[in-house]
């Protein structure tokens, strides 16, 4: 099934944390430029997978980690001279709750630009502009740019957040339950917006809306209980699942 | 049943008054020391009382300025080292401690708040005075030790236990969300750190420092023994102080003796109250509006 | 991107400095008290009462003033918890809701626990003065009491706090009015972090001087009625210190390690009994 180029390659990845196994032996592809869901009952560690591939899951104290995760060819994790901060940028990070940082809605998209060095007021204000016109925000704020981010409605909260990952220029954009929080309307506003996005960007949803699932995939990767029970091009899982425990889950027994 | 409610009812009422009793202690301190301070207050305006330095009790002449000054400065000086010291530690204990550092130096410094302030002043005595005169002479000036630093000194690792415990309380409850936001565009720890503090926790660690000021400026014991007690208002930090709460702890043999002195000490004592009732308000409302918090969604 | 690193590295070793400072000064201070006060430490220090002479350097000890803040501390802190407990059960929204009287009540509490202890001792002079009491052990519990009130307010506060609404809302559920609720169900989960605050406040309450400075008086005698001036460790430190005599001066050192000794032990029992206790709290 390597048609598709890999941007995400998964080798052998165990996590635990202290006692509890929360990965076991992970090894999977997921491919460039495509929607790649990931799908399992709660708890099952699709989150867990998520956060190790922008190693934030080094935050977590008490993590153990071995195998390999290699972004773009680059093994993130036992490469010499790899920086965390730069891989993070590759990746942009659209959490559960909308999570606008405590600044305006301008300085909220600005931000990662001035991290990185970015001074240029003029090159600030286009950057800032284009990237909320890419989520389709620039209409509704572009009267009250300086006013504070949480007046915003959680849908548009999200959809800044996702303008602030894409304006430092990320290759992948990695979404943990992005819509879980927000209202159909809204939802559906995002889903449009990843579907829009993927021929420039590699995307990894995880959700736990089969529905959404179905309509955003383009690869899907199924777990459950720590394990990798089954993957592949999102039509072979969802019409034709191999193994039992897919099955159960995408007919609805489990959840 | 009926007589479970009565109990209940009963059981409330007195808890009622108990808790109205306590909220009244305030008002009932606040008026009995008004009420003695009317003889002074009428004997001298209070412009004069505040800002005039002639402190000669025996001739009727109650210039406070000087006290006043003197803890200004200690307390002054006191925040000054305290602040930077305490924020640092702080930022140190939420965000990059591991866990057993944090296990254990949190409740040594628990340990600090609980001791008694005569034993600060015994330790002022012992390590600071000396410290200070040697500082003096290396920069130059001269001093017996007991001065305005010393008193800051001491009065800083006072305050030291305040200002962290309510600062790290603060840092650790800004949600996580805001540093894994950072993060994962890119930024270092250090800078999701100056985030989260400059932004989630900043109300917070202001009303830390304003209680930990509070604090610092009614401690009475500890900075008596080492501030040199001289009514003079203090012009370096290598002179000696009086502030207000040694004045009255030095001269409450006379507040029976000579009416009005006794009138003016307590005036200083409402003057401590006052002070304390406004940044304790102060610290109350900031930390209220960080509780109802940064709203998300 | 090398500035960045050497700003983070520039405030990592600042951060450890500073908490190598803070925690150095309790080293310090301990040290410093210990090492001055043990050699004056003998078994006469803590069993015999000041003899005649001893501020000029005869024998005795300092009995006095430990039994003396014994009592102070014991009686002040019953007399606080019997206040500091009801207000800090009737703060609970079952009983005070959300009226502007909680707020007030509140606001006033936390002015009350920044008053420094000199104000307080200075308003219980006038008390005193008032009820035609003279400075005596009585005098020193009644401002100790005040002194520890809205320490222990807030600490038991915070703990009844925590308690968990829909525990008590099961309680409720089954018909228990809110006296039987708060006596069966809330005390039992208060009870560690309780005994921490009451212990706090009685750390705090035995160690202060300004507050009892001029209403508890001082004698060399163990105090025998309420109305009899009482020694009290802080004091004892303070007089000892101002003695000409050298001995006496170290044996002010010796008190405050004994001072010292006493906080230490309380705190180390308190989260001794906390962590027994917290196994039969629930979550």
């Amino acid at each position: 099934m390597t048609l598709l180029k890999p941007y995400i390659s998964v080798e052998g990845l165990n996590v635990s944390y202290g006692k509890s196994l929360a990965l076991q032996n992970i090894t999977v592809q997921i491919p460039e430029k495509q929607i790649t869901v990931i799908i399992g009952p709660s708890g099952c560690g699709k989150t867990t997978l998520l956060k190790c591939l922008n190693r934030l899951i080094d935050l977590t104290e008490g993590v153990k980690l071995s195998g390999r995760v290699f972004v773009d060819g680059v093994d993130i994790y036992n490469s010499r001279g790899v920086d965390p901060t730069q891989i993070r940028r590759k990746m942009g990070l659209l959490s559960q709750r909308p999570f606008p940082l405590p600044m305006s809605i301008y300085d909220n998209v600005a931000y990662g630009l001035r991290l990185n060095g970015l001074k240029d007021k003029v090159k600030v204000h286009a950057v800032v502009e284009h990237h909320l016109k890419m989520v389709g925000l620039w209409e509704e704020v572009r009267d009250r740019l300086k006013s504070p981010s949480w007046n915003l409605s959680a849908g548009q909260q999200q959809r800044l957040c996702l303008a602030r990952s894409l304006a430092v220029e990320p290759e992948a954009i990695l979404g943990d339950e992005p819509t879980s929080a927000l209202d159909p309307m809204s939802s559906q506003r995002i889903e449009k917006i990843f579907l829009e996005l993927k021929s420039q960007y590699t995307i990894v949803v995880v959700t736990h809306i089969l529905r959404q699932a179905k309509r955003l995939a383009d690869y899907v990767i199924f777990m459950y209980m720590g394990k990798l029970i089954e993957h592949g091009p999102a039509h072979n899982i969802f019409e034709n699942p191999k193994e039992p425990e897919t099955q159960a889950y995408i007919r609805g027994e489990i959840s | 049943m009926r007589f479970r409610r009565l109990k209940d009812s009963l059981a409330s009422r007195l808890m009622l008054s108990a808790t109205v009793f306590s909220a009244l202690l305030v008002i009932v301190i606040a008026v009995g020391l008004y009420l003695k301070s009317r003889p002074v207050l009428s004997a001298q305006p209070l412009s004069r009382l505040l800002f005039s330095s002639s402190w000669h009790p025996l001739n009727g002449e109650f210039g406070l300025y000087p006290f006043l000054m003197g803890t200004l400065w200690v307390t002054g000086v006191a925040m000054i080292i305290a602040i930077p010291l305490c924020l640092l530690t702080s930022i140190y204990l939420a965000e990059y401690a591991p866990k057993r550092v944090r296990g254990i130096v949190k409740p040594m410094i628990d340990l600090l708040a609980g001791i008694p302030s005569v034993v600060y002043g015994l330790f002022g005595i012992l390590l600071i005075v000396p410290l200070t005169k040697s500082i003096a002479s290396a920069l130059g000036s001269t001093t017996n030790g007991y001065n305005v630093l010393s008193g800051g000194i001491v009065l800083a690792i006072m305050v030291f236990p305040v200002i962290i415990a309510i600062s790290t309380e603060v840092i650790e409850t800004v949600p996580y969300g805001m540093r894994e936001a950072s993060l994962a565009l890119g930024s270092t720890k250090w800078q999701a750190t100056k985030l989260v503090v400059s932004r989630g926790a900043l109300a917070g660690l202001i009303a830390a420092i304003v209680l930990g000021f509070t604090r610092a400026f009614g401690e009475t014991m500890a900075v008596l023994m080492v501030v040199g007690n001289v009514a003079k208002a203090p012009s370096s930090v290598f002179d000696p102080a009086y502030p207000l709460p040694a004045l009255i702890a030095n001269n409450y043999g006379e507040m029976m003796s000579v009416p009005l002195y006794g009138s003016a000490l307590l005036f200083s004592a409402l003057v401590l109250l006052a002070v304390v009732f406004l940044f304790s308000v102060g610290a109350r409302i900031i930390l209220v509006r960080v509780e109802r918090g940064y709203q998300v969604g | 991107m090398d500035r960045r690193r050497l700003e983070e590295k520039l405030f990592k070793v600042l951060m450890i400095a500073s908490t190598l400072i803070v925690v150095g000064s309790l080293f310090a201070l301990f040290s410093a008290i210990v090492l001055k006060g043990a050699p004056a430490l003998s078994l006469s220090m803590i069993t015999q009462t000041p003899q005649g002479g001893y501020y000029l350097g005869k024998g005795g000890g300092v009995l006095n003033a430990i039994v003396g803040s014994l009592y102070l501390g014991i009686g002040a802190t019953v007399l606080a918890l019997l206040i500091a407990l009801p207000v800090a059960l009737f703060l609970q929204k079952d009983y005070i809701g959300r009226s502007r009287f909680a707020t007030i009540t509140r606001l006033s509490l936390d002015v009350l626990w920044g008053v420094p202890s000199i104000v307080y001792g200075a308003f219980g002079f006038i008390i005193m003065v008032y009820l035609g009491i003279r400075a005596s052990l009585l005098g020193g519990i009644i401002v100790l009491t005040l002194l520890e009130l809205p320490i222990m307010i807030r600490a038991l506060d915070e703990v009844v706090r925590r308690v968990p609404q829909e525990l008590k809302e099961e309680s409720y559920a089954m018909g228990a009015t809110r006296l039987e609720t708060t006596i069966k169900i809330v005390s039992r989960q208060i009870l560690p972090g309780a005994v921490t605050g009451v212990l706090l406040a009685f750390g705090r309450g035995i160690g202060d001087a300004a507050s009892i400075l001029f209403t508890t008086g001082y004698t060399d005698r163990l105090p025998h009625s309420l109305f009899d001036p009482v020694a009290s460790l802080p004091l004892s430190v303070f007089f000892q210190l101002g003695s000409p005599s050298p001995e006496v001066q170290q044996r002010a050192y010796a008190s405050a390690v004994i001072l010292l000794v006493i906080v230490l032990l309380l705190s180390i029992f308190s989260r001794l009994l906390t962590r027994r206790f917290t196994k039969y709290v629930i979550r």
